[in-house]
């Protein structure tokens, strides 16, 4: 069985502890959308507000795990300032290393980099909490396709 | 006599270790771990007695049918109900609470009608209400809780006034409170309502006298008293069941069919659409016997025991660090501990503890109307049964300490 240590990673952690780009943005000009697990009943709202084809802020409120808490708090941070295909780039490649999805090949050097993000790489021995770690990530696929 | 120490043997699961530790299951409200009695009757029926029921003719499928007539009596017996004729065999309460819901509602309710339920409803006993309302226009109403997580019956009788059901659950899956029944069932009565208890928490954990309840129905899932998945029960007073149509149509539930009409089956048969689930009722009349055989009063002795031992060690432990939700009168509540530890979230509490192979339930457990009014997000729930001893309660409350070393709170 994997140990703990490799799903509370030290970073994991102070995200969780420290989030960061909590709270609202206000709607309009930003938009909002809400994502939630029916199993566990996490929630998120997701708050972004794009300029120019570019993310140029985001923030998220809600409540939940650390692991679903902590990976809002890298992908906001991971986001801003990101261009739409940017981010769209960036949900592949996060769901690719969730083990959720195949990678998409198209120019791996256009991809950004998950920095932080990489920490959750753990989560994939841990199955049941894979789904904790997504959530925020298909809240801002469903922000992408109505922004 | 309660021999703990057997009734720890008879469960294999139990005996399980994972990496040098002991299981620690506290999960039972979910659904409960299997006895040997129970595994080796559903392998024996399978082995050297399986066959059709009450279809061929030959000798083996007459007795089979006895297999399967015999298990509904011992569960009459079990909750004794008048006659196993009211027994009716379901996949588990949910279809047992849907089949009265879908039933009852295009049988005998119109729009305005009213039902009552309460806000301590598992979703089984809301959404196939609200489906209902949807499609026949029924009106809901609800009975809400008191501050300490009972239901509050200071304006029952206005509530259920002029009701045509109230549909109440008989322990609190989430809170443990265990509700008055009958008193509740009295009331509604008085104002003319049909009444459906949720039986579910309370069956497998006490004893269960529908003529004493009053109800006119109760449902309740195998899987939950140390019975198989797959097999449920609805209870419910011949004339109700008389009046109340089958959900499904087929094979065993007719008593005639030609082109152009059908007419049903006497009850329960009536319910029992296609090959029901005949192992899985062999499992069951094993389980109530093998409960009756310890005595349900005897477990419920020992579950208040140990839900007692419970709420004191680990207020003793972790004081205002852990808020425990439901009464604390433990006359009134039952083995199932729903609680926040800290400012962690349950998901994460769950996994410290499964590292200490301490397996609880984290969520909303199927309650969500009543996780927002108790303003939980989701509760670590540890639930207790009577193969549960104060040796697992001070593993939990261990395992729950070392949620500190990783989490430096």
């Amino acid at each position: 069985m994997p140990g703990l240590e490799d799903l509370y990673r030290e970073i994991i952690l102070d995200h969780y502890r420290n989030p960061r780009n909590r709270g609202e943005l206000e709607t309009p000009p930003a938009i909002s959308t809400d994502g939630h697990n029916p199993l566990c009943g996490d929630e998120i709202t997701l708050y972004m507000l794009v300029e120019d084809g570019v993310v140029s802020e985001i923030k998220t409120n809600g409540q939940g795990c650390s692991i679903s808490q902590s990976s809002a708090s890298m992908m906001t941070q991971a986001i801003r300032g990101r261009t739409l295909a940017e981010a769209e780039a960036l949900i592949h490649h996060f769901k690719h290393m969730m083990s959720i999805e195949d990678h998409h090949h198209d120019d791996p050097g256009d991809t950004p980099a998950l920095g932080d993000l990489e920490a959750l790489q753990g989560v994939v021995k841990f199955p049941v909490r894979i789904k904790c770690a997504v959530l925020p990530w298909n809240t801002l696929s469903q922000a992408l396709e109505s922004a | 006599m309660f021999d703990l120490a057997r009734i720890r043997n008879d469960f294999p699961h139990l005996q399980r270790s994972i990496e040098g530790s002991p299981v620690v299951y506290l999960d039972s409200a979910n659904t409960s771990q299997k006895p040997t009695a129970v595994i080796e009757a559903m392998q024996q029926f399978t082995k050297q007695s399986y066959a059709p029921i009450n279809r061929s003719a030959y000798r083996m499928a007459a007795a089979a049918t006895d297999a399967y007539e015999n298990a509904r009596l011992l569960v009459a017996n079990f909750i004794n109900a008048g006659s196993p004729d009211e027994v009716v065999f379901t996949k588990n309460a949910t279809e047992s609470l849907n089949l009265f819901a879908h039933g009852w509602s295009r049988q005998r309710l119109q729009q305005g009608d009213v039902v009552v339920l309460t806000h301590m409803e598992h979703h089984a006993n809301i959404v196939p209400w609200q489906m209902m309302a949807a499609e026949r226009g029924i009106d809901i109403r609800w009975i809400p809780l008191t501050d300490d997580g009972r239901l509050d019956l200071s304006d029952l009788d206005n509530i259920v006034d002029g009701a045509a059901v109230v549909s109440f659950t008989s322990m609190s899956n989430v809170l443990g409170t265990m509700n008055p029944v009958r008193e509740i069932v009295d009331r509604s009565h008085a104002a003319g309502a049909t009444v459906m208890v949720d039986a579910c928490q309370s069956v497998p954990h006490a004893v269960t006298d529908v003529q004493a309840m009053g109800a006119d129905l109760i449902a309740f899932s195998g899987h939950k008293m140390l019975g198989p998945s797959g097999i449920g029960v609805l209870w419910g007073r011949s004339d109700i069941l008389d009046q109340l149509p089958p959900l499904m149509g087929g094979g065993n539930m007719i008593d005639d069919v030609r082109l152009d009409t059908f007419s049903c089956a006497p009850v329960p048969a009536k319910f029992e659409a296609g090959t029901p689930p005949i192992i899985e009722a062999i499992g069951l009349g094993a389980a109530v016997q093998y409960l009756s055989s310890i005595g349900m009063a005897e477990i419920r002795q020992h579950e208040m025991e140990l839900t007692q031992y419970a709420l004191d060690t680990l207020t003793e432990r972790f004081g205002s660090d852990i808020v425990i939700h439901g009464p604390r009168n433990i006359e009134e509540r039952g083995g199932v501990l729903s609680f926040a530890f800290r400012d962690l979230h349950p998901h994460d509490v769950s996994q410290v503890l499964d590292e200490k192979n301490v397996c609880v339930r984290a969520g909303h457990h199927c309650a969500k109307p009543l996780m927002r009014i108790i303003e939980a997000n989701a509760t670590v729930r540890a639930s207790l049964y009577l193969y549960n001893d104060t040796n697992d309660v001070d593993i939990l409350a261990n395992a729950l300490t070392s949620a500190d070393d990783i989490f430096g709170l």
